[in-house]
């Protein structure tokens, strides 16, 4: 397995804040990895290290075999970059930004294809100022795409867009691993990560406090899913709990709980069994649904704080 | 030098895609050289050695194209771009920092250039302009002109905190330096103190340096405006190298 990514002992400071405090990760080729964390934990810090934006104060980076600050300017040939706060000149139009973006690589992507792909094509003669929020996103994914790179780097790609465009948003980001592109995200939503990402690091205060895929994160929290559904038969509670997976059962009026472990990858969901279960004893039921621990969940553990206060 | 050239392209279609900066270099001074032009006419006059008001107010309004398009303009564009992060963006590529101020460097020098035809066009068709001069003399004057203002100009873009701060200057400062050199009330009207006074503007120097090349000075007789603007031109380059920021 190839390494595209390697930092050891990341660390930088600013004249108030330690903004990244020793940080140490490796991503790996055809990945998509995610760093997530509440705002001002240090993720741009350590994305822009990685680009080679911002120079450490101590650590090692190799990015695709390069070191982002002596060899700044091969690493930008290589990699994309969509910056988390970064504008472009409001009277060009799409299609000018593409063509001029093309012109400092040596071998760009035909931008014309690229629009297409990223559903701009119409967009082509519009000014950048009058796109939406998704749009000029889009746009900048394009840009970071342009020189065919080998790892792209997304910057909270989806803050401030509606969760339509978030969504089609994140079909683009899989597409582009598909394309056998590496990609290092960073973002403040607990579901993106989970839903996007193949591996999680979760940041605060400059640390990364755990690492893993977010399945493995979940399941290692311990957390139990709950099965809830109404009903107004007076099924025995009890007999519930024998159920493969169930841990207790709760009952209250017509609304019962059924709690179980959270199910690792592979294995059959709990709310599976209490379906069948209460087809097999003729029970009419309605409003079933599952709650299961997410990323959410295990930041609230390992911080003890609510990512959104 | 392919990523230069669409640079200054592109630079050059935003300048005309945002109508209020093109109309403070281009539009404002034209349509003030037509209000006075129609007032004073360009009849000859004992006050302006014989010659007419316009042969005399021309080459200051070029001066004052100058001073708008690097006090004003070319600060406001770059502290634009950096207060919106596309200088960000652009540090982001490979594209080399000088191919992205050289653009617009080079939009800028263009625009002020096209303001200074624009405003000899209407002399000459409207009010039978003259000119005794050397053509590239007075390029020679107007090239040193921007590129000393250019670099005070670069300095500002450096230090700016934002845009507010360029508007502000823009009216506080960079208006009194217009009317103080000797371009709308003529040196000679002016007292004695008046005069050495406004010697310590340095727009005053583009505009004596080019009216006395409008009218065929010889170089010699403007040794001090060439080896001011020259020293500025060093002086400011060096101190707008050291002040740059790209965020």
């Amino acid at each position: 397995m190839t390494i595209v990514i390697q930092a050891t002992h990341l660390r930088k400071t600013y004249p108030k804040t330690v903004a990244v405090d020793d940080i140490s990760l490796e991503v790996r080729e055809g990945e998509i990895f995610g760093m997530v964390g509440p705002n001002g934990a240090g993720k741009t810090t350590t994305i822009e290290c990685l680009e080679g934006l911002r120079r450490p104060d101590g650590g090692e980076i190799r990015v695709l075999d390069l070191d982002p600050i002596r060899q700044e300017r091969e690493l930008r040939y290589v990699i994309g970059t969509q910056l988390q706060k970064s504008q472009l000149p409001d009277q060009l139009t799409v299609g000018e930004v593409l063509d001029l973006f093309a012109s400092f690589y040596p071998d760009p992507a035909p931008w014309p294809e690229l629009l297409a792909r990223l559903g701009l094509a119409e967009k082509k003669n519009a000014w950048f100022a009058k796109l939406s929020g998704g749009q000029q996103q889009r746009v900048f994914i394009a840009l970071a795409l342009i020189n065919r790179p080998k790892l792209v780097f997304l910057d909270e790609l989806t803050t401030g867009l509606d969760p339509q465009a978030r969504r089609s948003i994140w079909d683009l980001v899989r597409e582009v691993r598909a394309g056998g592109c590496t990609v290092f995200l960073t973002t403040h939503f607990m579901e993106e990560a989970e839903t996007l990402c193949d591996r999680v690091a979760i940041i605060d205060h400059g640390k990364i406090v755990a690492l893993d895929t977010p399945a493995a994160l979940v399941s290692r929290l311990g957390a139990e899913a709950r099965i809830l559904f109404k009903t107004k038969h007076p099924l025995d509670p009890q007999a519930l709990r024998t159920l493969d997976g169930a841990t207790r059962v709760e009952r209250d009026g017509d609304n019962v709980i059924v709690y179980g472990r959270a199910p690792q990858p592979g294995e059959p969901a709990l709310i599976g069994a209490v379906v069948n279960w209460l087809a097999a004893q003729g029970a009419a039921y309605s409003d079933i649904r599952m709650e299961q621990p997410d990323l959410e969940d295990v930041f609230l553990q390992l911080t003890g704080r609510a990512m959104r206060d | 030098m392919k990523s230069f050239w669409k640079l200054t392209l592109a630079e050059c279609k935003v300048y005309f895609r945002f109508p209020i900066a093109a109309f403070f270099t281009l539009g404002l001074l034209p349509m003030v050289l037509l209000i006075l032009g129609a007032a004073f006419t360009n009849e000859p006059q004992p006050q302006f050695g014989g010659r007419g008001f316009l042969d005399w107010a021309v080459p200051g309004f070029i001066a004052m194209v100058i001073a708008i398009s690097a006090l004003m303009s070319l600060p406001m564009a770059v502290t634009t771009y950096r207060e919106r992060g596309i200088l960000r963006r652009y540090r982001a590529t490979p594209v080399s920092p000088a191919a992205v101020l050289g653009a617009q460097l080079v939009t800028q020098f263009a625009m002020t250039t096209l303001g200074m035809l624009l405003l000899i066009l209407i002399g000459r068709v409207v009010f039978n302009l003259r000119f005794e001069g050397n053509i590239a003399n007075v390029v020679a004057a107007f090239t040193l002109g921007c590129l000393s203002f250019f670099s005070i100009g670069m300095i500002l873009a450096g230090v700016f905190p934002n845009t507010r701060t360029g508007t502000i200057f823009g009216n506080v400062l960079l208006q009194p330096m217009i009317y103080l050199s000797g371009v709308t009330i003529p040196k000679e009207a002016m007292s004695e103190g008046m005069q050495q006074a406004i010697r310590f503007n340095p727009l005053t120097h583009v505009a004596t340096l080019l009216q006395g090349m409008w009218r065929g000075d010889a170089w010699s007789q403007h040794q001090t405006e060439v080896v001011v603007l020259g020293i500025i031109l060093v002086a400011a380059g060096i101190v707008a190298v050291k002040v740059f920021r790209w965020e």
